[in-house]
């Protein structure tokens, strides 16, 4: 009998484990962060675009230590991606992505608290690996037919950018491989497996000593803009929108900055 | 035997529905979600059979090469006693656990062109693996092998040794007994351990992606091509989804039918 008691117990609480797990990208548990009123004990949850990993995690630090007792969680991931998961009823509190449209489809959705302000700006350089060993010089470089050349998939952010970038210059680039975001043609060009590839200044910057990045004039024609919003549904509304005052703070300009970002 | 039958125990019953539930539920959710209208029009773009032919080419060749070496390696885990066959059978499990991706880099590490070995391949006969079909292929059959060890050497492992044993004292060398004997004997599990070899390498995404890159046509299977549809068109990336599933379960079922009828 007690057996019985016991399986069906186990049986029901992984039911309710389910349940909970399944509204939940993360692993945290959210229902924890949305009611409390006190001030201790907090979770802030901010999406942000992969570019933006580095410095956010330092802005969260500093955020924290401006709250005691806030935490601050963050989903770095693909812009698109997470304006997906925010238009499917995702508990997130602030979102910062890496291009307009990808916030656009978040504010369309009306899941946007606000007009989204862009806060920084991003820019394409080549990344070439340590050392420059296919001499690398210029944009028009790429479109040598030995080169391999890596590129972000046009459908995200930094595959558009390039995409421009290369259209301005008027050059026909043919890459070995489209990948899915631009850690990942850092990865390549980090690793030698790539000649050549088109990233963001600010990923150039955090693997430098690995990868060297060469600036190009064309990269004018395709600047990224990051927008970031506090989110209609947040469970922590006050603390999001003090979140993205501190990003738009002189406190966040001056970590963007120094990461190699533009201001708006 | 008859306790045995009689009505199945709800405490059984009950998380058996759960689980079949939570694992239908989601693809009841693919179904209900697929733009019906325009399905036709979305399946008769170039690049979706480019993926579909590259992902079925790739997983049928991946699992061939399982076979060929993964066969023997069961056989080894199985049958020879070595020292330190456990160390072996663990490291062998290994890519299972691995994250894909994870697995991706070490190839990378390993045949990229700057690998350890990559690097001599490269300059010794010209060839570079990684943004290439055979680098898809080397992925998938490195994430896949291990389903089929696994499969493979739980079968010998299950088989009666005395038929072998009966056979060499018959006269028959070992090669003649794994042929005549062993590999008969273990089949069903040799299949099962293949098609289970076949559907992963079929799935496969986070080792292509990081070791083959995405290419269309070349490096571009359905799960790379899914996941980009999803960044910009997730209408388009449930309608690749449903391809991939209907083909990879009319293989599956006509397999089961042809072959496995009597497992």
């Amino acid at each position: 009998m007690l057996r019985r008691v016991l399986v069906a117990a186990v049986a029901a609480s992984s039911l309710a484990a389910l349940a909970a797990g399944c509204g939940d990208t993360k692993d945290d548990k959210s229902g924890g962060s949305g009611g409390s009123g006190g001030s201790g004990g907090k979770t802030l949850t901010v999406f942000a675009a992969a570019s933006l990993t580095e410095t956010f995690t330092r802005l969260g630090k500093d955020f924290e230590g401006t709250r005691p007792g806030l935490k601050v969680r963050f989903n770095f991931g693909g812009s698109s991606t997470l304006a997906q998961q925010i238009t499917q009823g995702a508990p997130a509190d602030v979102f910062a992505a890496a291009s307009g449209t990808t916030m656009k489809t978040v504010s369309d959705a009306g899941d946007a608290a606000g007009q989204p302000t862009v806060f920084a700006k991003n820019r394409l350089v080549i990344a070439v690996p340590k050392g420059d060993p296919a001499k690398v010089h210029a944009l028009a470089d790429l479109a040598a037919p030995k080169l391999k050349v890596v590129l972000c998939a046009e459908q995200v952010p930094c595959g558009a950018a390039a995409k421009q970038a290369l259209a301005a210059a008027h050059l026909t680039v043919k890459p070995v491989s489209q990948e899915q975001d631009v850690k990942a043609v850092l990865t390549k060009v980090r690793l030698g497996e790539a000649d050549a590839g088109l990233v963001y200044r600010t990923d150039a910057k955090a693997a430098a000593g690995q990868v060297e990045g060469i600036e190009f004039p064309e990269s004018a024609k395709a600047i990224n803009s990051y927008p970031i919003a506090a989110l209609t549904k947040a469970p922590q509304s006050a603390l999001a929108r003090e979140f993205v005052q501190y990003v738009l703070s002189q406190q966040g300009r001056a970590a963007l900055s120094a990461a190699g970002f533009e201001s708006p | 035997m008859d306790r045995a039958r009689g009505r199945p125990p709800l405490v059984l019953m009950l998380p058996a529905l759960v689980g079949l539930v939570f694992l239908v539920l989601p693809l009841a959710g693919l179904f209900v979600r697929a733009p019906w209208g325009t399905l036709g029009t979305r399946l008769g773009q170039p690049q979706v059979l480019e993926a579909l032919r590259l992902s079925l080419v790739s997983a049928t060749i991946a699992t061939a090469l399982c076979l060929l070496f993964g066969v023997p390696l069961a056989w080894l885990l199985a049958r020879v006693p070595f020292p330190g066959v456990r160390l072996v059978r663990a490291l062998v499990t290994v890519p299972l656990v691995l994250p894909p991706v994870v697995g991706g880099v070490a190839l990378l590490l390993v045949l990229g062109r700057r690998g350890l070995v990559g690097e001599w391949l490269d300059r010794a006969f010209g060839i570079t693996l990684p943004f290439t079909t055979s680098g898809v292929v080397l992925a998938e059959t490195f994430v896949a092998m291990p389903f089929l060890v696994i499969s493979v050497e739980g079968a010998l492992r299950a088989a009666d040794a005395r038929f072998e044993e009966a056979a060499a004292t018959l006269g028959a060398g070992r090669w003649t007994v794994f042929r005549r004997v062993t590999l008969p004997m273990a089949a069903p599990g040799v299949l099962a351990g293949a098609v289970l070899c076949w559907s992963r390498a079929l799935g496969e995404f986070g080792a292509t992606i990081t070791f083959a890159g995405n290419f269309p046509g070349r490096t571009q299977t359905m799960p790379l091509a899914v996941y980009l549809a999803l960044e910009t068109d997730p209408q388009a990336a449930i309608v690749l989804s449903l391809v991939l599933l209907a083909v990879s379960v009319a293989v599956l079922v006509g397999l089961r039918d042809r072959w496995t009828g009597a497992a």
